[in-house]
């Protein structure tokens, strides 16, 4: 899904099994949290949590700012 | 003893002419023509080529079924023990027909063996019936192809007239899944491929590895303030009661959901249909999965410009590469259209 994205306009792969996001053909990757809750932590109150997610994202965005030319992890 | 064989040709290496002979039908004659007669004398002894069935090759993809009925009957008239098609190289139409007859032959229950480019479709289309030998694209490799047919061939023979595994029988991989007994159970042998591995000796895994090719990064986005960036997620989350009907696995297919206007997912209007993890957590908030809040935060601060109204999601797990890619594809047109700059794409 990412790569044929990917051949239209940059994609960031938030993504918490990065083995698998460089296996499919991601280039830009950031890994997440956790298999059930990649952008977000239970265990944390929700505004840290919600920091958390937004700093994330931030990484992610950071990301498709990032010139690149290979599969990178963030 | 030697076997009974028919081999097929078309119209070219049957000597009948090219392309204006491509329309001729089928003929049958009591001898081995063309390649049909370098195969004879290489297996002398072994196999009786007692005739060459040949046929144009327009005429047989325009008549596919008369083809194959004819084929039928001559192999029912001729009673081979085995079949032999081509090589067919990488011409198409020539190894649709090689690969027509060798399921004619097949639910006569004959073995076909055939010799084939990689990438001739006859070989893509009928491979579950052909046993096909890995060949150069052109004729030009005849020299090495009819060799690589022969022990192919040979292997027939002294395998009571199996094929056996396709590394056994220098066929290629037809893609079916044969039963047989192992000598050890599935865990010993993974635990010895492991231990192999380990150790940096050789190992053969059990199970053909999809090859998966690259594309080339995109530039990066110069200006996100002023960029329209997407979500997409294959975590699963959808509107609750899930009204595209998304699998829980193995997909067929995604949906488009509006979240203009939303300044998060709220629990209970939004859940996941994902089956391959635990949805406890993701339903109590589903901007864990897919993070429509800290997005819209985001675009209220002007880090980015905009996040787009539709949002697209499906389920992961199980999914063949094949779907995924068509999802993949059909999005990525979705998002040119709408004019979005970047995705955002996110995986449990």
């Amino acid at each position: 899904m990412v790569k044929e994205i990917e051949k239209v306009m940059p994609v960031v792969h938030l993504a918490t099994v990065v083995p698998i996001s460089k296996t499919v053909g991601a280039n830009r990757i950031v890994p997440a949290i956790a298999i059930p809750h990649p952008l977000g932590d239970p265990t944390v109150n929700l505004k840290a949590e919600k920091q958390l997610r937004k700093d994330l994202i931030e990484k992610g965005l950071a990301a498709l700012e990032t010139s690149i030319d290979e599969q990178t992890v963030f | 003893m030697s076997i009974r064989v028919v081999h097929y040709l078309n119209q070219f290496f049957a000597q009948k002419g090219g392309e204006e002979a491509a329309h001729l039908g089928i003929e049958y004659v009591e001898n081995p023509i063309g390649p049909g007669v370098q195969l004879a004398k290489m297996l002398e002894g072994k196999i009786d080529l007692v005739g060459t069935i040949t046929c144009g090759d327009s005429w047989f993809n325009e008549n596919q079924e008369v083809a194959c009925e004819g084929i039928r009957e001559l192999l029912i008239q001729t009673k081979p023990d085995l079949v032999i098609t081509g090589p067919a190289f990488n011409a198409g139409r020539y190894g649709m027909a090689c690969g027509n007859v060798a399921q004619v032959a097949e639910n006569l229950g004959i073995t076909t063996i055939s010799g084939m480019y990689p990438e001739n479709p006859g070989h893509a289309v009928f491979n579950p019936y052909l046993y096909a030998v890995e060949t150069g694209n052109s004729a030009a490799s005849m020299r090495k192809a009819l060799p690589d047919m022969v022990k192919t061939v040979e292997h027939f023979l002294e395998n009571d007239q199996t094929m056996g595994l396709p590394e056994e029988g220098g066929y290629m991989p037809r893609r079916v899944r044969v039963n047989f007994f192992a000598e050890e159970n599935g865990a010993k042998r993974a635990v010895d491929m492991l231990l192999n591995r380990l150790e940096g000796k050789p190992f053969t895994p059990e199970f053909d590895m999809p090859v998966y090719d690259r594309v080339p990064p995109q530039p990066a986005v110069e200006d996100l303030s002023k960029a329209t960036i997407a979500l997409i997620t294959s975590g699963g989350v959808i509107p609750a009661g899930n009204p595209d009907r998304i699998e829980s696995s193995s997909a067929s297919k995604f949906g488009i959901y509006s979240i203009e206007g939303l300044d998060r997912l709220e629990a209970g209007d939004w859940e996941t249909v994902h089956g391959g993890y635990d949805p406890v957590v993701c339903n109590k908030d589903p901007n864990r999965v897919a993070p429509v809040d800290a997005l819209r935060e985001l675009e209220k601060e002007g880090r980015i410009g905009k996040l787009h109204d539709e949002y697209f999601a499906t389920v992961g797990t199980g999914t063949p590469v094949s779907n995924a890619e068509g999802f993949g594809k059909e999005i990525a047109m979705h998002l040119q259209k709408a004019g979005i700059t970047a995705a955002i794409m996110t995986s449990t």
